[in-house]
């Protein structure tokens, strides 16, 4: 059994001994955020916010800048321990386990949960290192060169890069450094794919690209997807949270739902542009 | 009053202020142009003089055969005579040093960087470490003395000349490998521990590969501010001159360097020389400058070769 076998394994067996003694409402919930509030030093970024995300789903985060949405995002997989004088309050739950008990290893968590960032960040390497390193890292490098090409064709990226793997991934363009890194993401086969504006530096095609990936990539994978961009949010996700400056997490519902009758006139005001 | 147009109708520029503002230009250009060849024009005189003084006198022999008292030996036609046991002494030393410094220096520079707490020690550590690399090199040379030599016990050897050299130019290297070490884009970090890598993983397969450079960089201009430091040395007593190079023989045959032997080093030989009275000496003197210098900036282009070639994409 390899190490992250025994990993996941662990989880799956709290998540058992969790799941006996309090059934999660809804089946499909797979992150579940309970109270949670993050605290930089004594700045308070986001303010008890409660939410089930849906398994297989795409879940848009939309809200002003400064409003937490990156912070929300980098809680669920435990990035902001790396932030110093970050602070979490409340709970996080990972199939029904809080990922912030003491027992649950980060590192083992964001092996459950990759991540893709706003700017493209691929290592200084070639292209197929890039997207092996993940494998390498967890063990999971039988079939090396298989996983790679398999990652590489879910990322939309493999016909353009086949005959080239050995080139740098940093003299890629940037649309395709972004789907190298969400290859990179996919490769280790994570439960959920954390995405911070992952167009955002992009050109309106390679924009398109990634959304059709996203689009694609909810068949597999449950994905949670920061964007300022409504229009994006509105075409690609199947929920919307709405968070709103002060880090409240003001609505959330289903995106069709939101984009055409939202409940809150803050909600309201912010989707119609008179106010952000 | 010169006025310049570039239509009838409009968008004047005054020339004569414009002009006036770009004379200064040339001139501030003009100052830092000085300024630049200035030093350029005095290391050319400097090694222009040594080689000159050095011509005739540097050849083959004089790089593998020990040094003599009678200035004859030195002649061409004489039994030979030059500045081996010190140049291996160097290389040796250096060598050593390298080691040391490459182990401690960066062990420290991670641990300052990536590990440290954020807390009021280590901002004390890190000034420090910085005001430390101010200190004169016979400070340094006076702390190997009562530490390896004497309380160590090491005495004049290689290995107590290393560890000084070490602690000599640890600061510098511990700083240039810190700044090389932040250097690298928090964005890289971020994607390996994105997909689950520990923090030791991090920093090997991250960190390091994209500080390298830059801490080899660091390290090896250091080295090469070492091997011409002359106080820590004599301070800790190497021989002005030695007849042998500090190498003994190892098991099977092999050739070994005697750690814990005597040894001499270029600078030594070469202060040595310059201070014999008989006509002549200064000539060799200057052909042991040119070996010292050609080992000395040769170290250099291999650190600015290996910053062009490693040079990484941000
Ligand atoms: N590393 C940090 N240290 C201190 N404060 C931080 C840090 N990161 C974020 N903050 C603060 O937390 C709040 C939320 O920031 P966050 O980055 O989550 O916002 P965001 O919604 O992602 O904004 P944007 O849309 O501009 O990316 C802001 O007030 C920000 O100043
Ligand atoms: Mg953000």
């Amino acid at each position: 059994m390899s190490l992250v076998d025994a990993v996941t394994d662990r989880f799956a067996t709290d998540l058992r001994a969790e799941s006996t003694r309090e059934p999660p409402a809804d089946p499909d919930t797979i992150i579940e955020a309970r109270d949670l509030s993050v605290y930089y030093g004594e700045t308070l970024a986001i303010d008890s916010v409660s939410m089930r995300i849906p398994e297989r789903q795409v879940t848009a985060i939309i809200g002003p800048s400064g409003c937490g949405k990156s912070t929300f995002l980098r809680s669920i997989n435990r990035m902001n321990d790396l932030v110093q004088g970050a602070r979490v309050e409340g709970e996080l739950h990972f199939k029904g386990k809080n990922v912030y008990d003491e027992d649950v290893d980060p590192v083992a968590l964001r092996r459950l949960i990759g991540m893709v960032f706003q700017r493209p960040n691929p290592f200084p390497k070639s292209i197929y290192d890039n997207v092996a390193y993940g494998l390498r890292i967890q063990d999971k490098d039988d079939n090396l060169d298989e996983r790679v090409e398999q990652a590489l064709r879910q990322a939309a990226l493999w016909d353009e890069v086949n005959d080239q793997l050995d080139k740098n991934g940093l003299d890629l363009s940037g649309g395709q450094q972004q789907r190298l890194c969400i290859a990179r993401a996919i490769a280790t086969d994570p439960e959920v794919i954390l995405m911070d504006e992952p167009a955002s530096a992009l050109d309106p095609v390679a924009t398109a690209q990634i959304e059709d990936l996203i689009d694609d990539l909810a068949r597999d994978y449950t994905v949670i997807i920061v964007t300022h961009n409504m229009q994006q949010a509105a075409r690609i996700s199947d929920k919307t949270a709405v968070f709103l400056t002060g880090g409240e997490l003001v609505e959330f519902g289903d995106t069709s739902q939101i984009f055409s009758d939202p409940e809150n006139e803050r909600v309201e005001a912010y989707i119609t542009g008179r106010f952000g | 009053m010169s006025q310049r147009y570039i239509d009838e109708e409009g968008f004047a520029i005054e020339g004569d202020n414009l002009d006036r503002k770009r004379f200064y230009g040339k001139i501030f250009v003009g100052v830092c142009f000085v300024s630049a060849i200035i030093g350029v024009i005095a290391l050319g005189l400097l090694i222009a003089d040594v080689i000159n003084e050095a011509w005739g006198w540097l050849d083959w022999t004089f790089l593998t055969y020990p040094p003599s008292q009678l200035i004859e030996n030195y002649l061409p036609d004489g039994r030979g005579a030059g500045i081996f046991p010190a140049l291996i002494g160097s290389i040796i030393l250096i060598a050593l040093t390298a080691i040391f410094t490459i182990l401690l220096g960066v062990g420290a520079a991670i641990y300052l960087e990536e590990y440290a707490p954020q807390s009021r020690l280590t901002s004390l550590i890190e000034a420090n470490i910085a005001n430390l690399a101010g200190v004169p090199s016979i400070v340094y040379g006076l702390l190997g003395l009562a530490l390896f030599v004497r309380a160590f016990q090491m005495g004049s050897s290689l290995i107590a000349g290393a560890l000084t050299l070490t602690l000599l130019i640890l600061p510098i290297v511990i700083v240039a490998s810190q700044e090389a070490i932040r250097a690298v884009p928090d964005s890289r970090r971020q994607a390996a521990f994105g997909v689950g890598a520990t923090k030791w993983e991090v920093i090997r397969d991250v960190v390091l590969p994209s500080a390298l450079p830059g801490i080899m960089t660091g390290t090896i201009l250091s080295l090469s501010r070492a091997i011409g430091e002359t106080a820590p040395i004599l301070m800790i007593g190497a021989a002005t001159t030695m007849f042998a190079p500090p190498i003994r023989d190892g098991p099977y045959g092999t050739q070994l360097p005697d750690l814990f032997g005597p040894f001499s080093a270029m600078p030594m030989q070469i202060f040595d020389w310059a201070t014999l009275p008989q006509e002549g000496f200064q000539h060799v003197a200057a052909a042991g400058i040119v070996v010292l210098l050609t080992v000395l900036l040769s170290m250099n282009a291999l650190a600015i070769y290996i910053r062009y070639r490693y040079e990484t994409k941000t």
